[in-house]
């Protein structure tokens, strides 16, 4: 600590973290300790307002709060040491930035004095961080500390959202200045729009009125910009049908007639052709992704296109779109819908009777059927309980895969903040770390993590994290002992050269559940699946482990192959 | 096509790596690219040449906008403007007709002579880029020891102008 004459009202830098984060009304921080932060954790452990949660992989804390951020309206708070502490947590910014997670990540660094010394554990974390962080900051003097601190919360959840990362070397903790937390902050360089343009709002609500084959595409901005409750009330007015990406989920009911489930690569059929045959088209919140257009020149060769998003970058990036309202999701649609009022045209009741026809010819061809009468469990059988079980209220995370697509397709989101899983960059590992984020925003909610024996062992060691403090997790691991999504991949369009696909020499998952002191079973049989999952759910004091033995050879239904268009999909 | 797109951004360090690192991540084209500290010290301007599909160059003006150290831009390409650059070049001019017919290309080309040993010049022209590369082709016949060049920097005519 620096022993400099200070005025009475100075405090130290780790103390200024501390009142910034409680001033923030942060509760929880998702960290590891190490030698560039030791100032900060002493002053964390000598307050008790900010709760700090030790992982056992700083992958792990990043992973943890956008876990948290995501399934509430706060953003996530992670703290690491330097040098190693901050390259492990570099996935899990990458993964916040791909998909727009507001997070704050505090990161240690060497003394001011030694910066560029390669000192011990010394990286360059703002060079290293800049490709995939919103902003990034270095705090080179105590007094800027607050004030930074400020900027990255602001920065990371306003606009478009996204990680900030916050580096702050060791003698800044030391150091002391008087402590002022600013109420608000003023950026000059940096002012998002929120409110979307009158003009184009009329463009657009005219183009929405002329539609005679209409389709609503909704994504992650939906559920970043709360703006589910006015989609519904959007959507139902007008009756015409909606699809939600991956990352949109939740947005729309599931439930609801209008819904005809996920768009692009293992979208439903219905959903996919709809796009691809309608004459306007309303994106909302979400940034055509080629994992949803598919070939880019066969997408949507017949519509007009309105596109709101809060990020003008992402608008007419890969297609171009007709209006273009840059704005924020909610008010742009309460916008749209104060448009459709004051216009007091109808949609076309005739036209649109004919389309929703074609449509249900669409969904009559039940594009995710699939057959549990075999002696193997397979997969959508077990999310598809899962969902029955829990009456579709639980928070669920998964990792990527196979089994991530089968939560996507058969678990029915009917509330936004519920499904949590990696779109952007297709992170393998989050699965369990998300979960435990979410459960430290939801204490009383049921929380599963649905899983592939692959992902699951990326970041296992957080199964410790959960005993500590008692997160009674869901964990169903859909174990085909194979990199599934690896290996449909090599069966469609590698003459089934299955090179490296399949995972050898299996822990025993019960056992391996139970070392870390939680419920293991394992399920072979179909018959056991329900059973085993009501006995998991019962466990609400515990972490259980579900590892179910499913069969290997399915795969995900249906597939828009690389290169096909949006009608081009190969069904079961 | 060829952008002109001029920058006002925070003075601040690691701003540059920024616009660097966003060109070389995304791929874009930069031609050349200049940066200086305004009249106003918080404030760097930076003026960037690139190149590309009206597509690409809508992608970069705006993928700079988002750069949350970016305060303004314009790109320039769409009004009326002006563009310099300068180049130091340094030639050998051993002999006294090397000198006499040095000293009169720099003359042709509204160069000055601001520095002479007793066998090398260094002179200084300022111009539109495609001068400058004139003004070199015509220095061929001597041995060019260095040249300079300090990237494009340009400003619009009238009233359309950058500032915050
Ligand atoms: C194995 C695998 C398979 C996949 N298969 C599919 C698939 O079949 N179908 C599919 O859809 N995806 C699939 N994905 C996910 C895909 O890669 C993308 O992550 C996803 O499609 C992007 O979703 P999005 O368009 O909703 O954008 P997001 O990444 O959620 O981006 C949100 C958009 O909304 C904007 N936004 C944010 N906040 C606001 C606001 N408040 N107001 C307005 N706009 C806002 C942002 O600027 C951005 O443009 C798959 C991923 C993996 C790993
Ligand atoms: C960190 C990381 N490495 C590699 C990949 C590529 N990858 C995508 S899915 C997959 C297989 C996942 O296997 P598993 O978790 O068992 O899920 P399954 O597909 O079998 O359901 C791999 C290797 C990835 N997405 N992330
Ligand atoms: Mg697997």
């Amino acid at each position: 600590m620096s022993e400099t004459a200070s005025s009475s009202t100075a405090i130290t830098g780790a103390e200024i973290f501390c009142r910034s984060l409680q001033a923030e009304g942060v509760e929880v921080v998702f960290g590891y300790p190490g030698g560039a932060v030791l100032h900060i954790y002493d002053a964390l452990y000598r307050q008790d307002k900010v709760s700090h949660v030790l992982v056992r992989h700083e992958q792990g804390a990043v992973h943890a709060a956008e876990g948290y951020a995501k399934s509430c309206d706060k953003p996530g708070v992670a703290l690491v040491t330097s040098g190693p502490g901050a390259t492990n947590a570099i996935t899990g910014i990458a993964d916040a930035y791909m998909d727009s997670v507001p997070l704050v990540v505090f990161t240690g660094q060497v003394p001011t004095s030694l910066i560029g010394n390669d000192a011990f554990q010394e990286v360059d974390t703002v060079g290293i961080t800049r490709p995939c962080v919103k902003h990034n900051f270095l705090v080179k003097d105590v007094k800027e500390l607050a004030t930074t601190i400020k900027k990255a919360f602001y920065v990371a959840t306003t606009g478009r959202p996204g990680p900030v990362v916050v580096d702050i070397p060791k003698d800044v903790t030391a150091d002391s200045c008087e402590f002022e937390y600013p109420e608000s902050i003023r950026m000059r360089s940096y002012n998002p729009t929120s409110k979307g343009h009158t003009g184009q709002i009329r463009k657009a609500v005219e183009l929405i009125l002329s539609a005679k084959q209409p389709m609503i595409y909704t994504g992650g901005g939906v559920i970043l910009g709360k703006g589910s409750e006015a989609l519904t009330e959007f959507t139902r007015k007008l009756g015409y049908p909606i699809t939600n990406t991956l990352m949109g989920l939740g947005g729309y009911p599931a439930s609801d007639k209008q819904f005809l489930g996920m768009l692009g690569m293992h979208g439903t059929y219905e959903a996919n052709m709809a796009m691809h045959h309608a004459d306007v088209l309303i994106a909302i919140g979400a940034r055509f992704d080629d994992r949803v257009t598919g070939n880019i020149e066969k997408f949507c060769p017949h519509a007009k296109i309105v596109h709101v998003d809060v990020d003008p970058s992402s608008i007419s990036k890969n297609v171009k779109v007709d209006v273009p309202i840059v704005g924020e999701v909610e008010p742009v649609l309460r916008e749209l819908i104060k448009g459709l009022n004051e216009n007091g045209g109808k949609p076309d009741a005739e036209a649109l009777a004919t389309w929703w026809k074609q449509i249900e010819e669409w969904q009559a061809q039940d594009c995710l059927k699939y057959d549990q009468s075999s002696e193997l469990i397979k997969p959508q059988y077990v999310v598809q309980k899962f969902w029955e079980l829990t009456q579709g209220e639980a928070f669920v995370t998964s990792d990527v895969g196979q089994h991530q697509m089968w939560a996507a397709q058969f678990y029915r989101f009917d509330k936004p903040n519920r499904w949590i899983n990696s779109g952007g960059l297709g992170t393998m590992g989050v699965g369990l770390p998300f979960a435990m984020g979410v459960q430290f925003a939801h204490p009383d909610a049921t929380v599963g993590c649905i899983t592939g024996e692959a992902s699951i062992q990326m970041c296992i060691q957080e199964l410790s994290t959960c005993f500590q403090y008692q997160l009674p997790l869901k964990i169903l691991n859909l174990n085909n002992r194979y990199l599934g999504m690896v290996r449909q991949w090599q069966e469609f369009f590698y003459q089934g050269r299955y090179a490296m696909s399949y995972m050898d020499a299996l822990p025993d998952f019960v056992k391996l559940a139970e070392a870390y002191g939680h419920v293991g079973i394992q399920v072979t049989q179909p018959g056991d699946v329900e059973g085993a999952i009501k006995e998991a759910l019962a466990q609400k004091e515990r972490l259980v482990f579900l590892d179910f033995i499913t069969d290997q050879s399915e795969n995900v239904y249906p597939m828009i192959p690389a290169g096909a268009g949006q009608n081009e999909m190969i069904l079961v | 096509m060829r952008h002109i797109i001029s920058v006002l951004l925070e003075n601040e360090a690691g701003a540059l790596s920024r616009v660097a690192g966003l060109f070389s991540a995304r791929g874009y084209n930069i031609e050349s690219l200049t940066v200086a500290p305004t009249d106003d010290p918080s404030l760097s301007r930076m003026t960037i040449v690139t190149s590309g599909s009206d597509e690409i160059v809508e992608q970069i003006t705006k993928q700079l906008n988002k750069l949350i150290d970016v305060i303004k831009l314009l790109d320039m390409t769409a009004y009326p403007h002006i563009e310099r650059e300068m180049a130091l070049v340094k030639v050998r001019v051993p002999e006294a007709a090397d000198r006499e017919e040095a000293k009169r290309l720099a003359d042709i080309f509204r160069g000055r002579i601001i520095d002479v040993t007793h066998d090398t010049y260094v002179v200084e022209i300022t111009g539109e880029g495609s001068k400058l590369d004139a003004f070199l082709e015509a220095l061929q016949p001597f041995p060019v020891l260095e040249v300079v060049r300090s990237g494009v920097m340009g400003i619009a005519r009238g009233d359309v102008s950058l500032q915050i």
